[in-house]
C-alpha cells in the first residue's frame, strides 16, 4: 500500500510533467515508496506504483531493476555506499572498505547481524576531490579515514 | 581562477539569489525581458565565444541551439544534463551547490532563444545536496517573478523543473537521459532523428551540460569576444577541471583553456613528496591515458590534449604517480564499464564483461600470454559498433593503458603479481 503521505509526494512530481505523462514520475515514486518501506522494494509496492501511475507493471519492474539506487532485496537500516572507483582507489578506498567490512563483520552486499548497516561498493559518486568517500542516506561523507569511519559508525542509529 | 561558473564559491551564501545578483546575475535575463536582446544576437555572441559543450563531446553550443526549429509550432524543451557521472568529475556538483542561479539563467536564456517554454534539470539521484540547493534557488527565482508565464509582462514564458535520476551512468548520454526523463530504462536512442527534431515526448529538445548553461549568462553579459580571448584558438574561454588522484590538494579549478598541465598540477599542490608522475587521464575515465612525459608538455585545451593522444572530455584530470599499478587501475575502470553498460548493444554488453573478466583473471594470477592480444581484439571490435559512446569510452582506456605500460601487464601475467612496489 502506498501511504497517503507518499501519494502526496508523488503527486508533486507528477505535476511537473505534461498531462498524461505521469509515468515520468515513476523513478521518484519508487524512490519515495522505497524510503518508506525501510530502504527496499517488493513486488507489491511496484504493483502499487504501477497502478497509481497507470503504467504496465513490467515497465515499473524494468525501471526498478535497471537503476542502481533501487534495492529489490531488503537492506540494513543504513546503507553505506562506498565508492571504489579510480580517484577514490588512488587515495586508499580499498583499505577503508576492508576496514569497514572487518569492523562491522559484514562483506559488501551483506547486512550486519543487528540489521543496522549494509555495505555496498558503488561506482563513482562524483565527489572525487573528496575521495575516499561514501554516501549514507542523502549525505556524502568525504576525505574518509579510519578514524572518521569510526565516528560515522558510532553516530548511526 | 574561478571567474565564471565557480565565481561564487568563496562568497557567503554562495547559492542565494542575492549573492548571484550582486555578481551581476540575471542582468542578461532582464535585458531579454525588456526586449533588448534578440535570439539572433545571442546566437551570434555564443558563436564568437567559442563555447563548446562542456559535458565531454565539445560540440559548439551555438550550433546546437541553432538546430532547433524555433518557429515550428508546438511544445519544445530545454534539458540540462546534471547527471554527472564520469569517474574523476565533480565540478557540476559544485556549480549546482554554489552557483545554481547561473544554471537557471542559462537555461532560461536557452529557452528564449529556442522558443522552448519548459525546461528540466536532470540531476543525478545521489546528488541530494545539490538537488536541494537547486530547488531552493528555483523557488527564489519563481518567487522573484523570474520564471513562469508572461514573465514580468514580457510575453516570455519559461517554466523550469528539476528531475532526479536513480543511479545509472548511461543517463549522462543525452538520449538515454530523455528516456529516463520519460520514466523508462535509460537506454540510448538511435540517431537520427536527433533530439532537436524528436526529443522529449517526441518534441524538439536541446540538451546541454550544467557547465555549458552556467557559462552562458556571463558570456552574454561580458561579450563573446571577452570569453573567447580568455582561452586559445578553437578552445574559447575557461573550463572547470577536477584534479583528483595522487595530488596533494585535489580540487576543482576553473582556469583558462590552454593553461599548461604542469601549472594545473601545481595548483593542485603537485605530487606527494618523493613521488614521480606516471600517467594522467585528462578528461575522465573514458578518455585515453597519457604517459607522464607527454602530459607535462600538453596544455589544457581540446587541440593540445588531442595531439597528446587523448581528449579533454569532461575536464576530469586523474593523476597517477609511480605507486600506481596500471593493471589494477585498468581493472577498476573495466569493472565500471561492465557495471554501467546498459545492455542494449551486444558488443558493449558482452565486450565490457569480457574485458573485465580477462583483467580480473590477470589480477588473480591466472593470466595467459595471449590475454593482451585478446583484450586489444575485444576493444577494437567494440569501437564504433554501438549506438552510443559508452563502448568507445570502455575500449579506449584499454588500448592506451596496454600501449603505454605493456611491460607492466606482461609482468603481471608472467609472475602473477604487480611489478609496482607497494602493490599486489
Amino acid at each position: 500500500m502506498i501511504s497517503n503521505q507518499a501519494k502526496k509526494e508523488i503527486d508533486i512530481w507528477v505535476a511537473k510533467y505534461p498531462e498524461g505523462r505521469q509515468s515520468s514520475a515513476v523513478m521518484q515514486a519508487l524512490t519515495i515508496v522505497q524510503k518508506e518501506n525501510g530502504g527496499s522494494l517488493n513486488n507489491e509496492l511496484k504493483q502499487d506504483v504501477a497502478d497509481y501511475l497507470e503504467m504496465p507493471t513490467i515497465s515499473v519492474q524494468e525501471v526498478a531493476t535497471f537503476y542502481e539506487n533501487y534495492n529489490n532485496k531488503p537492506v540494513g537500516k543504513n546503507v553505506i555506499r562506498f565508492c571504489h572507483n579510480i580517484s577514490c582507489m588512488l587515495n586508499g578506498s580499498d583499505e577503508l572498505i576492508s576496514y569497514l567490512e572487518e569492523k562491522l563483520d559484514v562483506k559488501t552486499g551483506e547486512i550486519s547481524k543487528d540489521g543496522l548497516v549494509s555495505v555496498k561498493k558503488v561506482e563513482c559518486l562524483c565527489a572525487c576531490v573528496g575521495g575516499p568517500m561514501c554516501q549514507i542516506g542523502d549525505q556524502y561523507y568525504e576525505n574518509l579515514t579510519k578514524k572518521r569511519i569510526d565516528e560515522i559508525l558510532d553516530g548511526l542509529k | 581562477m574561478n571567474n565564471i561558473c565557480l565565481k561564487s564559491i568563496d562568497k557567503d551564501n554562495p547559492s542565494s539569489l542575492a549573492t548571484y545578483e550582486t555578481m551581476g546575475g540575471y542582468k542578461v535575463w532582464h535585458k531579454i525581458l525588456h526586449g533588448e536582446l534578440s535570439p539572433e544576437k545571442i546566437l551570434e555572441e555564443l558563436k564568437i565565444s567559442g563555447l563548446r559543450g562542456r559535458g565531454g563531446a565539445g560540440f559548439p553550443t551555438s550550433l546546437k541551439w541553432s538546430f532547433m526549429p524555433r518557429n515550428q509550432e508546438g511544445q519544445k524543451y530545454v534539458v540540462c544534463n546534471s547527471d554527472e557521472g564520469e569517474p574523476g568529475t565533480c565540478h557540476d556538483r559544485d556549480i549546482l551547490r554554489f552557483n545554481p542561479h547561473s544554471v537557471i539563467e542559462g537555461m532560461a536564456i536557452a529557452g528564449y532563444v529556442m522558443n522552448a517554454t519548459v525546461g528540466y534539470n536532470y540531476i543525478r539521484g545521489e546528488f541530494m545536496e545539490p538537488y536541494y540547493r537547486f530547488e531552493e534557488a528555483l523557488k527564489e527565482a519563481y518567487d522573484a517573478g523570474l520564471l513562469g508565464t508572461n514573465i514580468k509582462g514580457s510575453q516570455v514564458c519559461f517554466a523550469l523543473y528539476s528531475n532526479l535520476g536513480a543511479g545509472a551512468y548511461i543517463c549522462g548520454e543525452e538520449t538515454a537521459l530523455l528516456e529516463s526523463l520519460e520514466g523508462k530504462k535509460g537506454q540510448p536512442r538511435f540517431k537520427p532523428p536527433f533530439p532537436a527534431n524528436v526529443g522529449l515526448y517526441g518534441k524538439p529538445t536541446t540538451i546541454n551540460n550544467t557547465e555549458s548553461f552556467a557559462s552562458v549568462p556571463e558570456i552574454l553579459s561580458r561579450g563573446g569576444q571577452w570569453f573567447a580571448d580568455l582561452g586559445v584558438v578553437n578552445s574559447g574561454g575557461t573550463k572547470c577541471f577536477s584534479v583528483t588522484g595522487n595530488v596533494k590538494n585535489p580540487a576543482n579549478f576553473e582556469i583558462p583553456m590552454g593553461t599548461p598541465f604542469s601549472d594545473l598540477l601545481k595548483l593542485a599542490g603537485g605530487l606527494r613528496k618523493g613521488r614521480a608522475l606516471k600517467g594522467v587521464i585528462p578528461g575522465g575515465s573514458s578518455t585515453p591515458l597519457i604517459p607522464a612525459a607527454k602530459a607535462m608538455k600538453m596544455t589544457m585545451d581540446y587541440d593540445s590534449i588531442e595531439k597528446a593522444g587523448s581528449m579533454l572530455g569532461a575536464g576530469s584530470v586523474i593523476v597517477m604517480d609511480d605507486t600506481t599499478c596500471m593493471v589494477k587501475a585498468l581493472t577498476r575502470l573495466a569493472h565500471f564499464y561492465y557495471d554501467e553498460s546498459c545492455g542494449q548493444c551486444t558488443p558493449c554488453r558482452e565486450g565490457t564483461g569480457w574485458m573485465y573478466r580477462v583483467l580480473k583473471r590477470i589480477m588473480d594470477g591466472q593470466g595467459k600470454s595471449e590475454d593482451l592480444e585478446l583484450l586489444l581484439s575485444v576493444q577494437d571490435k567494440m569501437l564504433g559498433n554501438t549506438i552510443c559512446a559508452l563502448a568507445d569510452g570502455a575500449a579506449m582506456p584499454i588500448e592506451s593503458f596496454i600501449r603505454h605500460f605493456r611491460e607492466e601487464f606482461e609482468y603481471y601475467i608472467k609472475h602473477g603479481k604487480s611489478m609496482v612496489e607497494n602493490d599486489g
